[in-house]
């Protein structure tokens, strides 16, 4: 392993051996080799330092999930800076938000974003530079959007950026707990170290072809890109309108013939429901990875039966530290078999250790919450230096350990189980949730005195988000009202599925929302 | 007989999505998923409501925004593939 690398060396490295390969499949948009992937993120390199992006700073991507956004993430890798890519269905007042906090020194966007993203950030003070594209797809926007800009003026040609292990190569911004997402930070070592370990326990080839369902702010995008990009394998896109369609997916995935799937469980749960997946040709499949939230036994038994071929894994592992515990699917899965499979050992480049309330390692068989430390965990939250100090504990030896809140017993084979949370935290489709986010999404509606919002479990979608509710006013707004409000102010996987109206919240003797009753009220 | 699509449409929406809202609230209109009523699964189950229900098979494009963000919109695209 070699970890002096950076991030964007690894596809350098593949794309000087394998020019010709295909590197990356968009369905119906189009496909570009290694040699002209490495091509087009130079000069998305070269156009950004002429725009004054140096070593160190941070590049906003707020595009769709496309060739042009996988040459853009390159480039601004070559530049030196980390990309901070943005969910472009989310609202646009929260993408402002995320640019705005880390300070992004150029935005590399799509024109359809650019009246709203200038006016939301208009109102949080300077608006950032902006590097338009007048769409995406293929990778020929950002072609004619860099013609463009060579014919004004010519971008020098700049030498790729050396990075050291430490320099951030993304931020991925997650939920919450106060209401504003916080951007975790992520060094080039947290990456290829990740990327290293993928590359031993998968062994990709070069006639791979990796999907990529995932968006890319999401962290299951990090091995979607950097593993079959660093091996001459190819990446398939899939975009975001056909990913949640099992319908559509199923078909899509036997004629691109993906080798390596990896998506959070709740569409594979569709998948086996409504794929259809015995009538088409998946025998290309060789692994299947899941990650993000507990995959429901009974579908994942489906599933296996349906494709039985390929390896399933289940990886485990918050943003904070990427994947950091792995376990391997057994098969055939007993028809006994009803609780959830563990998660697994730990990732050979990463230690862990079970702690109380304390800090103080427990016994093994002992319940504490899951602890990791080690070259794949981040190195903090952006420019919130308390909430990074609170999130890790420090050894005497200064080693930290990120608490990654969730609490786990290790079993005497050495795999830890999952068994819950210690917060409000939740998963909904592989999305983390901070339901205080919720809170003061809802809180933002002009009629809304109280919000609480509790998540209830639900056989088929894992869980249900329940929020109660009381009015100032006697006229309340509707249900419709409030989704509607909801899908303008919070990303579409936060919007709760019910709301229940109440004269006032009920209070603990501290004249707090009393949430134990509310739990109850279900 | 469009007309009796939507009052199905409508009387399964509310059952389903959204239990306990005054039905004078959704009218055919209402835009259900850019206006966060259906969500991608909700999507998906009133897709397979639909084909069960009156007898359709919807293609892959069909299962697009544009043809079911509305019980108006919804009743003429199952009424086109039944006629």
């Amino acid at each position: 392993m070699d970890t002096l690398q950076g991030l964007h060396q690894l596809f350098i490295r593949a794309a000087q051996r394998y020019p010709d390969h295909t590197a990356v499949v968009e369905p119906g948009q189009g496909r570009v080799t290694y040699g002209e992937l490495a091509r087009l993120s130079d000069r998305v390199r070269d156009r950004l330092h002429a725009r004054g992006v140096r070593a160190g700073d941070r590049v906003g991507i707020f595009m769709r999930k496309s060739i042009d956004a996988v040459a853009t993430i390159y480039g601004v890798l070559k530049a030196g800076a980390a990309y901070v890519p943005v969910d472009p269905s989310a609202p646009v007042a929260r993408n402002a938000y995320i640019m705005h906090n880390c300070g992004v020194k150029v935005v590399v966007m799509e024109q359809r974003f650019e009246a709203r993203f200038c006016s939301e950030t208009g109102q949080l003070g300077t608006v950032p530079d902006i590097f338009l594209v007048d769409g995406t797809g293929g990778g020929i926007h950002l072609h004619r959007a860099l013609d463009k800009a060579d014919a004004q003026q010519q971008a020098p040609a700049t030498e790729t950026a050396i990075s050291a292990p430490q320099d951030l190569a993304y931020i991925l911004y997650t939920s919450g707990s106060t209401g504003k997402p916080k951007g975790v930070m992520l060094s080039h070592e947290n990456a290829v170290s990740f990327v290293d370990w993928c590359s031993e326990v998968f062994e990709p080839v070069t006639s791979d072809r990796f999907s990529s369902h995932a968006p890319f702010h999401f962290d299951l995008s990090i091995l979607d890109i950097h593993v079959p990009l660093k091996h001459g394998a190819t990446l398939v896109l899939i975009a975001e309108e056909v990913g949640k369609d099992p319908l559509r997916l199923a078909p899509l995935m036997a004629e691109q013939q993906i080798t390596c799937w990896y998506s959070a469980p709740s569409i594979l749960s569709l998948l086996a429901q409504y794929g259809n997946l015995a009538k088409q040709d998946h025998s290309a499949l060789r692994l299947i990875l899941f990650a993000g939230e507990v995959f429901p036994v009974r579908h994942l038994r489906t599933l296996t039966a349906l494709l039985p071929v390929p390896r399933y894994f289940n990886l485990y592992g918050p943003t904070e530290t990427n994947v950091c515990t792995f376990f391997e699917v057994p098969r055939p899965i007993p028809e006994s078999r009803t609780v959830p499979f563990p998660i697994g050992r730990v990732c050979s480049h990463l230690k862990g250790k079970v702690v109380d309330e304390h800090g103080c390692e427990v016994q093994r068989g002992r319940e504490g919450e899951l602890s990791i430390s080690g070259r794949g965990v981040m190195q903090g939250y952006w420019s919130l230096p308390q909430q990074t100090a609170g999130a890790f504990l420090t050894d005497n030896d200064g080693t930290r350990w990120y608490k990654t809140g969730d609490i786990v017993v290790e079993a005497a084979d050495g795999n830890y189980t999952y068994l819950g949370r210690r917060d409000r935290m939740v998963k909904r489709r592989g999305y983390r949730v901070e339901l205080g986010e919720i809170e003061a999404g809802l809180y933002r509606h002009a009629l809304i005195r109280e919000a609480a919002v509790v998540a209830v479990p639900d056989e088929d979608a894992g869980i249900k988000i329940k929020a109660f509710l009381s009015c100032r006013e006697p006229k309340r707004p509707s249900m419709i009202e409030l989704k509607r409000f909801c899908s303008e102010n919070l990303p579409l996987y936060m919007i709760p599925d019910y709301f229940v109206w109440c004269e006032s919240l009920p209070k603990t003797s501290t004249d707090k929302i009393d949430y134990q009753r509310l739990n109850e009220m279900n | 007989m469009t007309e009796e699509i939507k009052t199905i449409v409508k009387e399964y929406i509310l059952h389903e999505f959204l239990p306990g809202e005054d039905p004078n609230q959704l009218t055919e209109t209402t835009p259900l998923i850019t206006g966060g009523v259906l969500d991608s699964i909700a999507t998906l189950r009133l897709v397979l409501f639909l084909e069960e229900r009156f007898g359709v098979a919807l293609q892959a494009h069909e299962t697009d925004r544009e043809y079911l963000d509305t019980i108006a919109a919804v009743a003429a695209l199952v009424h086109s593939k039944k006629s």
